[in-house]
């Protein structure tokens, strides 16, 4: 139940809103292997969502290739599950069938309904079941995004920044939520985020990519133990390491930042 | 400027707390019953007390109940819906008093009642007893209820027509308008060749087309059908599409990761988002449905409201033109009534979000 991903010489230009080309991604490879946990963190416009989207199958790269357990990616699956930064809940379904949607759109509804429940216990939402997005908070609705993602039985999840809009005190609850997930079921994570404590305390390996041409510089291994304590010595060497390498990164700002 | 906003807020509370106090005792709701019917007792005494000065001819009508035959005039009409209204509305507040909830509506509509009651009694005298009204465009109330008894049955076989053909256009109308608001909103090849006719016949009012409509179509009933099908087309395909194409990307997004084929995103996620469009779409064309029914049926239609108000017209009934006008009010409140039922329910994912 865990796949592979593997991303061979990835290029991906588009236009922003000024008309201008972008190099999103810049040769981009990387080789994730199965029921591992992966984090890509950069600053901004350095094509981490960009390149998980490549990875979903929502966009296309003009080169290179993509592959999941080997085979190309040509489009969007249910196997590869996607959860968005957030507001991505369909407002006018409640709870429940906003989880159950991915079941009835692959005609699963009948025969899995069952596990419909089995997931909203899972992620804490029980006694919410019939509430609409609007009636319940932002970490309350990433989880119905998790859980909606999950009903699939997907290979791998992908995670694009889904606490960034959360408090601190509701995102480490849903990091602990998503490490007992991936604990259980061993799905390969890969997850975008702008938080470096995050992408330590959760992941295997941490990709780090720098902006302009969007590309991949650097990646770390996290040799950890778990669980991990996010005041330990070496948590905070890590994080050391991973500032000052953007630090250097940036020694030199772009004279867009002036104002 | 904050400090006087919250010195404003306590007053008003104060004040709401005050009037809670008040609806909350069983003694001042019986108080604004009695406020509530007084009006109409006051309206019945003028009626019977108050003489008739003007040269009215009253005419005794026999309605059968099974085996006994009761006469009516137009007073006596008047005077069994006034205590028709005296019922409804007593009752409506004794139910009041037992359900706390509705305690405060009921309270807060007795002074807009008590002199709906005046209303009527000032309306009697002006336009039956003394009849200082000009005469005979604003008879009086009872000279309305005339009109029931004099043309009961032919006045309700019209209103059958009308809704009939309101009925018949109107739901043709919504399922063309969002049928065709569907297609203009997720095609975009469809957009590109419809959407301009659409912006440019739909500004013209369905009416217009009404000599084509008689003349090319087989029975005067279908082209009444197809005015109120244009009329209510054009509005709901324009909001339907602009409901479908204002969809977030991501709503699409999120169903194709989750397994939603092309169809499934137009039936589960775009047909969902514009549906707040469609009800608003449905909702004007509605209100021009009505409008192109009752000009359909006073050009050239053998039946309906319109027709009654024409044909009474031509006879300078104006009170019969009068008691069409209440029974238009009545029903086309009552489909409002109804489609705003169908619309909270079907919106019911709204609530809060919205104020509606």
């Amino acid at each position: 139940m865990k796949s592979s991903i593997s991303i061979r010489h990835v290029r991906r230009i588009y236009k922003d809103s000024d008309g201008n080309m972008v190099e999103a991604l810049k040769n981009v490879s990387l080789d994730i292997k199965p029921g591992e946990f992966i984090s890509i963190i950069g600053p901004s416009g350095c094509g981490k969502t960009t390149l998980l989207r490549l990875i979903a199958g929502l966009d296309k790269p003009q080169e290179g290739k993509l592959y999941i357990d080997d085979a190309p990616i040509t489009g969007a699956d249910p196997s590869r599950g996607y959860v968005f930064q957030q507001g991505s809940l369909f407002p006018w379904l409640s709870v429940r069938n906003n989880i159950a949607y991915g079941l009835k759109a692959r005609r699963l509804y009948h025969k899995k309904k069952e596990n419909i429940s089995n997931y909203i216990d899972l992620v804490g939402l029980k006694g919410f079941e019939k509430s609409f997005p609007h009636q319940i908070s932002g970490g309350m609705a990433q989880r119905v995004a998790i859980a909606r993602a999950l009903i699939n039985e997907p290979k791998a999840l992908l995670l694009d920044e889904p606490m960034g809009a959360l408090d601190s005190f509701t995102r480490a609850d849903l990091q602990d939520k998503i490490l007992q997930l991936w604990k259980r079921d061993g799905t390969t994570m890969v997850l975008v985020t702008h938080d470096i404590d995050e992408a330590i305390y959760l992941s295997d390996r941490i990709v780090i990519m720098t902006p302009r041409p969007g590309k991949i510089s650097k990646i770390i291994e996290v040799d950890l133990p778990r669980p991990r304590q996010r005041g330990s010595v070496a948590f905070l060497e890590m994080r050391r390491q991973i500032l000052e390498f953007f630090e250097l990164a940036q020694a030199n700002p772009q004279p867009e930042y002036n104002i | 400027m904050d400090i006087k906003l919250t010195a404003k807020s306590i007053n008003k509370k104060d004040r709401v707390s005050s009037e809670t106090w008040n609806y909350k005792n069983t003694s001042f709701m019986l108080f604004k019953i009695l406020f509530t019917i007084s009006g109409f007792i006051i309206a019945i005494a003028v009626n019977i007390l108050f003489p008739q000065k003007a040269d009215v001819e009253f005419v005794t009508y026999y309605l059968n109940v099974g085996k006994y035959s009761i006469g009516f005039n137009m007073n006596s009409a008047y005077i069994v819906v006034l205590i028709a209204l005296i019922l409804i509305y007593g009752s409506s507040g004794i139910v009041s008093i037992f359900k706390k909830e509705r305690r405060k509506l009921y309270s807060k509509n007795a002074a807009f009642r008590f002199f709906l009651g005046i209303a009527l009694l000032v309306w009697d005298i002006g336009g039956t007893k003394l009849q200082f009204f000009a005469q005979p465009f604003f008879p009086g109330p009872a000279q309305i209820i005339e009109a029931y008894l004099a043309d009961g049955s032919y006045i309700v076989q019209n209103t059958l027509y009308s809704l009939r053909l309101y009925a018949a256009g109107f739901s043709l109308g919504v399922l063309m308008g969002v049928g065709t608001g569907i297609l203009i909103g997720w095609f975009p090849k469809v957009y590109y060749w419809v959407f301009p006719v659409l912006k440019i016949t739909g500004v013209v009012p369905a009416v217009a087309w009404m000599p084509f409509a008689l003349t090319l179509l087989p029975t005067s009933f279908s082209a009444a059908v197809f005015l109120i099908v244009i009329c209510a087309w054009f509005q709901i395909a324009f909001l339907t599409a602009q409901g479908i194409q204002s969809t977030p990307r991501q709503s699409y997004e999120a169903a194709r990761v989750l397994g939603g084929g092309q169809i499934n995103q137009i039936v589960h996620v775009a047909i969902p988002h514009a549906m707040p469009d469609i009800f608003t779409g449905i909702g004007s064309a509605n209100a021009m449905a009505f409008t192109t029914l009752v000009m359909s049926e006073m050009l050239g239609q053998p039946g309906g409201l319109g027709y009654y108000i024409n044909q009474s017209k031509v006879w300078s009934a104006y009170y019969k033109v009068l008691a069409a006008i209440v029974i238009m009010a009545v029903l086309f409140s009552f489909i409002n009534f109804l489609i705003g039922l169908i619309r909270k329910r079907v919106l019911r994912w709204q609530e809060g979000v919205i104020k509606v």
